[in-house]
């Protein structure tokens, strides 16, 4: 019984706390401190996010309102303006029927021959990036460092040094003028970064299940399907967003490395802007560049979600 | 007794740095050889060497007499556990465990056999469909061993398998890899840096330090009987009790003298001559202190309790004796406040002396 007196001593010692501290258990602070909506640090936020998308905004709502306009409205100026009356004659001239040089067929026939041009240069520069990567994270060979070295100092050279000798090799090869040129070439400088990309994803993965799967007896090749691409999935989809986007945007190998009949997009859209005799029709222009830039766009609104959903599913897995 | 697997003058180093240096290793076929050391001292880079992961700058491996110095991993008859667990993150748990089988083209009904043994011997059937991320660090384990069962090897490798579990499943595993050992009987190399896991399950204990082994003995003579100070500091927890001094003679038999006061060393079990005047350390373990009640047999001393540390089962007291500070290990039940004087002895028969300077046993 003596013990349970002295257990009981402490709790009159709290009781006694409590009647101190009764008033303010009613009024007092309970729970999550609230947080003010209007503060400086959110005014500050919000204010600098929203003048920076207005910045970047506006002039795709300048374009966008100018592409659905007729030219008599376009020459009034004002250019902030919605239209009047909506029309969608300038898309459909800037896709079939605007003119570069002897061709009138628009700016089709250069989007596919981008389509053409970028699909198998994705393709192979990321299948022989994802590779070589794979190759020097795990399977270190006498001077593969050396070898990564020279590849990453690749990426800082300067494409514009190599065009030359660029252009000779593939006159030798007897490639120069085709797509097959243009995609070798998409794949060549796509290399160091990609394959540095690829080498440290993955050189984060943990070794122990290279080693896992050698003492599976798996080879080379068996390694690197069946246990490394499966986890490689997020990292594919950041290497085909930069390649798309790189590829598809690029015009100095396109007007370099093709002729007219198989310029891409982007090359085509800058002699339909820049041609300089009759009349500057503005809203064919921005309808054209509009459509020039909705792949990459699209492309990224696509894949970028899938490649959070990537993200977070490789976080899980852990 | 058949040798499983053989170490000779096996060396290796990467660029300057000599991880190992002529090691030799003989393992008998069955046996549990637990290799032991600090981070860094060589014991993952042996195994890695034994698996076919590394390979050596010179020596050779011979796995049940064959030499499989040039073999690639699978051609071992290997098997081997991560501390990781390195499960494939995408494979449902019975792809990762018939991932080896299906590499080797083995027939399908053969797979699902040794699938369902191997299951069977770790109860896991109920985890089969599952992906590795569904399953607790314990399972997960588990399924990192069943991976070596099924590929039928003859040596199992585990490289620090429970390190990365909690104290309690740590414990409970460690039962069942020696239960595992005692029903396969395969030779299994263990690495670790957990001596009671060590002390546990081996046969026989390596203890590895800068890419020698210092000791390779079974699990009571390093304990009882440590080679040298490095091996007595290692094992043991807490640390042995070290005593700085010199060797003496009183009325003709060897005593030691440390600070003024002198033990004799009646019982000790000495390899050469102890000779006078040869500086020492003598290593008595906590528990092989005695206190007050039960003193018998060699010198008694004084000493002053300075911290009493209560772990219920047993009583840790550190101890300020001539000039020394000692960890004793009594009994749960017994107590002493600090600053309390007690009278203590040592148990010479399981007491090590090192020489001073070579820090090898005498």
């Amino acid at each position: 019984m003596a013990n349970i007196s002295s257990l009981n001593a402490p709790v009159t010692g709290l009781d006694a706390v409590s009647d101190r501290i009764a008033d303010q258990v009613a009024t007092g602070p309970r729970g999550r401190k609230p947080k003010r909506v209007m503060s400086a640090r959110n005014i500050m936020l919000y204010g600098t996010l929203a003048v920076a998308a207005l910045y970047y905004l506006l002039p795709l709502y300048v374009m966008v309102v100018t592409s659905l306009k007729g030219m008599p409205e376009v020459r009034m100026g004002n250019i902030f303006s919605p239209p009047m009356e909506i029309t969608f004659e300038p898309w459909v001239k800037a896709w079939a029927q605007a003119c570069t040089g002897l061709n009138c067929d628009g700016l089709s026939r250069g989007f596919w021959n981008s389509v053409r041009i970028l699909i198998p240069s994705v393709v192979v520069s990321i299948a022989v990036a994802s590779v070589s990567g794979y190759a020097l994270a795990n399977w270190r060979f006498k001077g593969s460092e050396l070898f990564f070295s020279i590849l990453i100092i690749g990426a800082f050279i300067p494409y514009q040094v190599m065009i030359y000798p660029v252009v000779i090799a593939l006159r030798e090869l007897g490639v120069y003028g085709t797509l097959t040129g243009l995609v070798i070439v998409h794949t060549i400088f796509g290399m160091p970064i990609l394959t540095l990309l690829f080498r440290n994803y993955f050189t984060s993965l943990p070794v122990e299940l290279f080693k896992a799967a050698r003492i599976d007896g798996a080879g080379f090749w068996q390694i690197y399907f069946r246990i490394m691409l499966p986890m490689a999935l997020p990292i594919f989809v950041v290497a085909m967003i930069l390649q798309v986007t790189g590829i598809w945007n690029d015009f100095l190998f396109g007007v370099v490395f093709t002729r007219p009949d198989t310029y891409p997009m982007t090359v085509q859209l800058n002699n339909i802007v820049n041609s300089v005799q009759g009349v500057k029709e503005y809203n064919v222009n921005m309808a054209a560049t509009l459509l020039t830039g909705a792949i990459p766009l699209v492309v990224y609104f696509i894949s970028g979600r899938l490649f959070v959903r990537g993200i977070a599913a490789g976080a899980v897995k852990g | 007794m058949n040798n499983s697997v053989s170490i000779r003058d096996l060396s290796l180093s990467f660029g300057a740095v000599n991880v190992l240096e002529n090691l030799n290793l003989d393992i008998r076929d069955g046996e549990f050889l637990v290799l032991l050391g600090s981070s860094g001292c060589g014991k993952s880079t042996l195994l890695n060497c034994i698996a076919g992961l590394l390979e050596p700058t010179d020596g050779q491996i011979f796995i049940k007499e064959r030499n499989v110095t040039w073999e690639e991993p699978k051609d071992r008859g290997i098997g081997m556990v991560f501390q990781s667990y390195a499960l494939y993150p995408q494979m449902t748990v019975e792809k990762n465990l018939s991932f080896g089988l299906r590499v080797a083209k083995v027939p399908k009904e053969d797979i699902n056999r040794r699938i369902a043994r191997a299951a069977d011997i770790l109860q896991i059937q109920p985890l089969l469909n599952r992906k590795p991320a569904e399953l607790s660090g314990g399972q997960r384990q588990r399924v990192a061993i069943g991976r070596a069962l099924v590929r039928d090897v003859d040596v199992f490798l585990f490289d620090e398998p429970l390190s990365n579990l909690d104290a309690k499943l740590r414990s409970e595993l460690r039962v069942e890899i020696k239960r595992l050992h005692h029903s396969l009987k395969n030779t299994m190399i263990y690495v670790t840096h957990d001596q009671i896991e060590a002390l546990t399950l081996a046969d026989r204990i390596a203890i590895m330090k800068s890419g020698v082994i210092q000791q390779l003995d079974d699990p009571m003579t390093i304990y009882n009987r440590p080679r040298n100070l490095f091996v007595a500091s290692f094992i043991g927890s807490p640390s042995m009790n070290f005593l700085r001094g010199e060797l003496a003679e009183e009325g003709g038999r060897p005593v030691f003298r440390t600070h003024g006061v002198t033990f004799s060393l009646d019982g000790y079990e000495t390899a050469g001559p102890l000779n006078a005047g040869r500086k020492v350390v003598l290593g008595v373990r906590p528990e092989h202190v005695r206190v007050d009640g039960h003193l018998s047999g060699g010198e008694v001393h004084d000493a002053v309790v300075d911290i009493e540390e209560p772990m219920g089962a047993d009583n840790l007291l550190w101890l300020k004796h001539a000039g020394h500070t000692m960890s004793v290990r009594i009994g749960g039940a017994k107590r002493f406040s600090p600053g309390s004087k007690l009278r203590l002895s040592f148990d010479m028969s399981v007491a090590s002396v090192f020489d001073a300077e070579t820090e090898e046993r005498i």
